[in-house]
């Protein structure tokens, strides 16, 4: 152990970023952290200005629907819902990696892959029964 | 830092025995997450509208508030170790870290007191 004597700057760092091949698991991984962001700060964010507007009544509230109407708003609203969906999805398959399952290769990439599509499917979903009603 | 011990090697450099409870609370605030959230969402594609009248119609079913009470606790609870997590990652400083996590638990618990005083207000009319 001559490293340890010579302090904390010797320690060896671990390879970073631009050292491995991208994968579907580390795509699944930051798009967790992303989506989970997105959701805790503009999601969140979001849910109080609408609780707030309900409760400073009818002018107020009818304010916040005119934004959510504009394509800005749509924007945001939209982007929340694909937040969501894929934080659900991509956490639906932390659960199943905590029972020490689908850590194989193969049978890994797939549910990464398809956690991010189902994502993307749900939101698309949602968004056609909310309009198409 | 020390060389001898194996102890003394690792001293400081690691976590300091909450991570099993920190990861538990993770996980059961994101279970209620899923189960508040999904309610929430089919709640919202089952409303005729989203007219003013309707929306204080739904807030004034008990279901709805309870509902809603908890889905802002759950999911600021988990937003709050989510985004801790995030901060140790990001900030190696201590001073900086300290910082971050301290206006992140004044943000988390002042939006909660919003949230909950909105959602009862809604629910016991005064409008």
């Amino acid at each position: 152990m001559a490293q340890a004597s010579t302090g904390r700057k010797a320690r060896p760092l671990s390879p970073h970023l631009q050292i491995w091949r991208w994968g579907p698991a580390m795509a699944v991984s930051i798009l967790h952290r992303v989506s989970g962001n997105g959701l805790a700060v503009v999601g969140l964010g979001a849910l109080l200005c609408w609780l707030g507007a309900l409760v400073g009544g009818e002018a107020s509230y009818a304010n916040f629907a005119a934004q959510a109407g504009t394509w800005y708003g749509r924007i945001v609203l939209i982007g929340i819902s694909w937040a969501f969906f894929n934080h659900l999805c991509s956490g639906l398959r932390h659960f199943v990696l905590d029972i020490g399952a689908g850590f194989e290769v193969k049978s890994n990439n797939i549910w990464s892959i398809v956690s991010i599509v189902l994502g993307a499917l749900l939101t698309a979903a949602f968004w056609a029964v909310l309009l198409l009603r | 830092m020390g060389n001898g011990t194996s102890i003394g090697r690792v001293r400081g450099l690691g976590s300091s025995h909450n991570g099993a409870h920190h990861w538990l609370i993770q996980r059961f605030t994101a279970i209620g997450n899923l189960v508040l959230t999904v309610w929430f969402a089919v709640s919202l594609l089952l409303l005729p509208d989203f007219a003013y009248t309707t929306l204080r119609d739904w807030f004034a079913s008990p279901v709805s508030a309870s509902g809603m009470a908890l889905l802002i606790i759950s999911t600021f609870w988990h937003a709050r170790v989510g985004l801790q997590v995030v901060i140790e990652d990001y900030l190696h400083d201590h001073g900086n870290k300290f910082a971050a996590l301290a206006a992140l638990n004044l943000v988390v618990f002042g939006a909660v007191a919003f949230g909950l005083f909105c959602v009862a207000r809604l629910a016991l009319g005064a409008a």
